[in-house]
């Protein structure tokens, strides 16, 4: 059974849906990737799944449960987490403070937690009491998914997490999403960077008007001459 | 000297005890809007609603003979009046604000529902009591503390009240509790973190309804310590509250919305602006006035006493036109 | 425009209208009715600074005292012993000093032509303040001391002119505030301009009521003269004590009448015509108006004196009315919060709902007391007949009852009619 899946998903902000019946499914073990033209909806199926806008038809099943119009802190403890594209560090607070906000819901004693995020991420060790706001783009990148990871969560949701960054931070930023995959935490993730994306992706959406395209692996999708033609710019 | 003594009793200890009264009260104002994001007006009243709670709950003590040496019965409700005007807090949140923020009121509709409250509460409690005023002190005497400096020549004191000297210390407590709360404790930082971003404190799992009733309870209760604390030191009537809002706000906003520690500084600035603009500075001149090229005036205030509270709302569209997100850069709407 | 609705609701509030003039005679009904147009112009003016424009004017009340004392100073008779003494050479030298004072911070606050920039130009304009305020403080405080002597006359008195002069001027003085107010106070967003303005009006307030030389302070001014014929004209002309009470009250409310019919119709017109669509467009995004090059903050200013005008003339027809003016009975609950709930329940952006807003809020609002009143009274009997003893005080307290009544409204109109009994028309372009 898929870690995720949504099935026929429809849904929007209250207007004319943006989501036209969406279907993913991934495994805990996958990277999934979710690229598309502008207004594609890409980010729009990771706030459905996290609970932020309104689901109207389908489902969307996680860990064999319905979570759709899920209020978000209740997904938290589930397993789920997400980085939202912007704003997504608390800036007043110390980057330690901001990793303990990501533990907010866990009961239990969360310092090998944080020892495993300053491990995958020294940086952040260097900087732990300095406040978030004042660390580079992609410093505070990787707060926030540090922060997101501070929950131990099943699947990570990061809404295009290299937008912004220079060329050499995009690849650096990929990297460490390997790596966090690798320690067993599964990905779905939304990009605009498609090409350099996909090449790491096991599973790669194509979305566009609201509705699925292309589904494949990564690599299958960039070597596709229709694919290519038309969202990756040949 | 005896100048000097004269200018500390009535501009830093006036100002002090002021500036704590203004910064308890601001702080609560702040954190509601930094948590809340809309100016809460009826605090003003929650301030008079708890002072009034105060003092039934003081009357009562006495009735029943309840008495702590040393300690006017006023400080010693103190605690419970703190706990029943946060529950009050809580209901009124339940009550009036929350159905229009599930709505998507814009802050100024909260503002004005506010105004709404306050005149309910205003009326609640002028029907109740009445207009006139009471007294704390109209059976137990107010104790005045007098400290004599030991220099030649000074036949003046220090002059305090006691139930002065408890206020501050009382403040103290306060800020204290309030600062280890904000930085040791889970939910003081989640606090910090929803009004930091209230988005993602919501994405990150924090449950935001339990920091919203948190920041209400700690409102409320600053709100009847601070409005039982003014009405120990002057007298309890229904509009006592309602001068004040305004300076409230005035040191809220000049110390930057949704900053405590702003809200504590400003506060304490207002306070003693207040104090310093309505004292009579030709008082420290006359010791010196053979030194001096120019003739001593009988008065010399930088504004005349009727406008005591004129001062802090000059200040307030000061700070508003001039830095209007505050001296420690606070929130915007 | 006028749907089924709101002529239903009008038709409701004239009923009301009767039925109270029924319980409590014609003399109150009439003197109620004077009161509530005279309100349902201020309503009109604060629902073009927010129905139209978008701001939060939280400072009525300094209007409304503004439009007083102007109607004070031209139609209260002349005092003579002022203008005999040297009070007027004093005030004439306070005068210079003030502008003195006022050229001494413009230069300050322009000195970056002659080159002086940054820090030492803010230095500079404290500077420029504190002296300008040292100077004008030097020849007003031995003015007003003089003035309020018995040498000075106590007062300055007024001009003796007729009262409809005395509200034109009015509407003048709020204007000249207006701009001075808007000018410096309109850049600020929502809720800090409320609470800027409430701070204004807050300041206007200890103004008025300290400078006895200008306005006799808490010692009031009375008797104001009418603009029509009052009570004692009517008796002296034949008419019973009652019905010259009514009749005299009736003329005024003519008057008072033909000015809102006037104002109406003009704001209408305005509203209807391409600077209401204009104003409308800004309010609804500042943002997208301004890049389009409407000129934001020269509309947000005119918005904001047009409003302010009618308050003041309204403001000054309630003094003239009263015919005494006392600076310390002005509170932001009757003249400021009021006035916003009138508009809010009555429908903002919508002419026909202000007014109908400031007519029924009036009549409840003056009227709570009297029920609250007869209410105490039966369970105050009730209470006494079981035991437990008489309601005291019942008098005050149930003067104090209109407030927690405004409150409910406010509260119940929030949740269940938020754009008001007659909300805004809005029209949809074909």
């Amino acid at each position: 059974m898929p870690l995720i899946e949504l099935k026929n998903v429809v849904g929007g902000y209250g207007g004319a849906p943006i989501l036209n019946g969406v279907n993913i499914a991934i495994e805990q073990s996958d990277i999934g990737v979710i690229v598309g033209p502008n207004g594609a909806g890409k980010s729009t199926t990771l706030k459905a799944i996290f609970g932020l806008l309104k689901v109207t038809e389908g489902s969307i099943v996680f860990g064999g449960e319905e979570i759709q119009n899920s209020l978000p802190d209740k997904l938290v403890p589930k397993g789920l987490s997400f980085v939202p594209q912007e704003k997504n560090v608390f800036t007043s607070m110390s980057v330690e403070e901001n990793l303990e906000m990501g533990a907010f819901t866990r009961t239990d004693d969360f310092r090998p937690t944080m020892e495993w995020v300053y491990e995958m991420f020294p940086v952040l060790r260097e900087k732990r009491r300095q406040p978030a706001g004042e660390l580079s783009g992609g410093q505070r990148q990787m707060v926030a998914m540090g922060r997101a990871l501070m929950s131990q969560p099943k699947l990570l949701l990061l809404d295009e997490p290299s937008a912004g960054l220079s060329p050499r931070y995009v690849l650096e930023i990929f990297e460490q999403i390997v790596k966090v995959n690798k320690a067993g935490v599964g990905i779905l993730m939304v990009e605009q960077n498609a090409r350099q994306a996909l090449a790491f992706a096991s599973r790669g959406f194509v979305l566009a008007t609201g509705k699925n395209r292309f589904t494949g692996t990564g690599p299958e999708l960039i070597a596709d001459p229709e694919v290519a033609k038309s969202f990756l710019g040949g | 000297m005896n100048e000097l003594i004269f200018f500390f009793n009535n501009v830093i200890v006036a100002g002090v005890v002021l500036g704590s009264i203004y910064a308890v009260g601001a702080i609560g104002v702040t954190l509601i809007f930094g948590i809340l994001r809309f100016a809460h007006f009826a605090h003003g009243d929650m301030m008079t609603m708890g002072a009034f709670i105060a003092f039934l709950l003081m009357l009562a003590f006495q009735a029943m003979g309840i008495s702590v040496p040393f300690l006017p019965t006023g400080f010693l409700v103190l605690p419970i009046a703190m706990v029943i005007t946060a529950i009050i807090a809580l209901g009124l949140d339940k009550g009036f604000y929350a159905p229009l923020r599930r709505r998507g009121a814009r802050p100024v509709t909260l503002l004005i529902a506010s105004i709404g409250v306050t005149l309910i509460i205003q009326g609640l409690i002028r029907l109740f009591f009445g207009s006139g005023t009471w007294n704390f002190f109209e059976t137990e005497p107010k104790q005045l503390i007098r400290i004599p400096v030991p220099l030649e020549g000074v036949t003046r004191t220090i002059n305090f009240t006691q139930p002065q000297l408890l206020m501050v210390i009382c403040t103290v407590v306060a800020v204290l509790a309030l600062h280890f709360f904000l930085t040791r404790s889970r939910l003081g930082k989640a606090m910090r973190a929803m009004a930091d971003n209230a988005d993602l404190a919501q994405v990150s799992g924090i449950n935001t309804k339990l920091v919203v009733r948190v920041t209400w309870i700690i409102a409320g209760s600053l709100a009847a310590m601070a409005g039982t604390m003014l009405a120990l030191d002057v007298q309890l009537k229904p509009d006592l509250a309602f001068n004040i809002v305004l300076p409230i706000f005035a040191a809220a906003i000049v110390g930057g919305l949704g900053q405590s520690y702003g809200a504590i500084a400003g506060g304490f600035l207002i306070g003693f602006a207040e104090t310093a603009a309505i004292f009579n500075w030709s008082v420290l001149l006359r010791p010196i006035s053979g030194a001096l090229p120019f003739e001593v005036p009988a008065t010399l205030a930088v504004v005349p006493t009727e406008y005591k509270l004129t001062v802090a709302f000059v200040i307030l569209v000061v700070v508003l036109l001039w830095r209007p997100t505050g001296i420690f850069k606070g929130a915007q709407t | 425009m006028i749907a089924r609705r709101s002529l239903t609701l009008f038709a409701g509030l004239f009923v009301l209208f009767v039925l109270v003039g029924w319980a409590l005679g014609a003399a109150n009904i009439t003197l109620l009715l004077v009161q509530s147009f005279a309100y349902a112009l201020i309503a009109l003016g604060l629902n073009i600074q927010w129905g139209y424009g978008g701001l939060f004017n939280f400072g009525i009340m300094g209007m409304l005292m503004l439009g007083g004392a102007a109607t004070t100073f031209i139609s209260y008779p002349v005092n003579a012993q002022f203008w005999g003494s040297e009070g007027p050479l004093m005030l004439g030298k306070a005068l210079l000093a003030f502008l003195a004072g006022f050229a001494l911070v413009w230069g300050a606050r322009h000195s970056d032509r002659l080159g002086i920039r940054g820090r030492w130009k803010t230095a500079l304009t404290i500077l420029a303040w504190i002296v300008a305020y040292i100077i004008y403080r030097s020849q007003i405080d031995p003015a007003a001391a003089y003035i309020e002597s018995a040498a000075g006359g106590g007062w300055i008195g007024g001009l003796g002119l007729h009262p409809v002069l005395g509200w034109v001027f009015g509407g003048v003085l709020a204007a000249g505030v207006a701009y001075v107010v808007g000018k410096i106070c309109l850049g600020l967003r929502t809720d800090y301009l409320a609470i800027a303005t409430i701070g204004i009006s807050e300041i206007i307030r200890a103004l008025l009521k300290n400078m006895d030389w200008l306005t006799r302070g808490t010692l009031t001014v009375s008797p104001l003269p009418w603009p029509v014929p009052g009570p004692q004209e009517l008796q002296a002309g034949g008419s019973s004590i009652a019905d010259s009470f009514v009749y005299a009250r009736l003329g005024f409310l003519a008057l008072v009448v033909v000015v809102l019919v006037a104002v109406f119709w003009l704001i209408q017109r305005a509203y209807g015509g391409p600077w209401g669509r204009m104003m409308r467009a800004i309010r609804d995004n500042y943002i997208a108006a301004g890049s389009m090059g409407k000129n934001v903050t020269r509309r947000q200013l005119e918005v904001f004196i047009l409003g302010s005008v009618l308050m003041g003339i309204g403001g000054a027809m309630l003094v003239s009315f009263q015919q005494i003016y006392d600076p310390s009975a002005y509170q932001p609950i009757n003249h400021t919060f009021l006035i916003w709930v009138m508009v809010i329940v009555g429908g903002a952006g919508n002419n026909w709902g202000a007014v109908f807003g400031a007519l029924l809020i009036y009549i409840t609002w003056m009227i709570s007391d009297p029920v609250a009143q007869w209410l105490f009274n039966h369970i105050s009997n009730w209470s006494t007949d079981i035991g437990w003893g008489p309601i005291p005080e019942i008098q005050s307290r149930a003067s104090q009852m209109r407030v927690f009544v405004l409150g409910v409204v406010i509260t119940i109109a929030l949740r269940y009619a938020p754009r008001g009994l007659i909300p805004e028309v809005v029209k949809r372009e074909a």
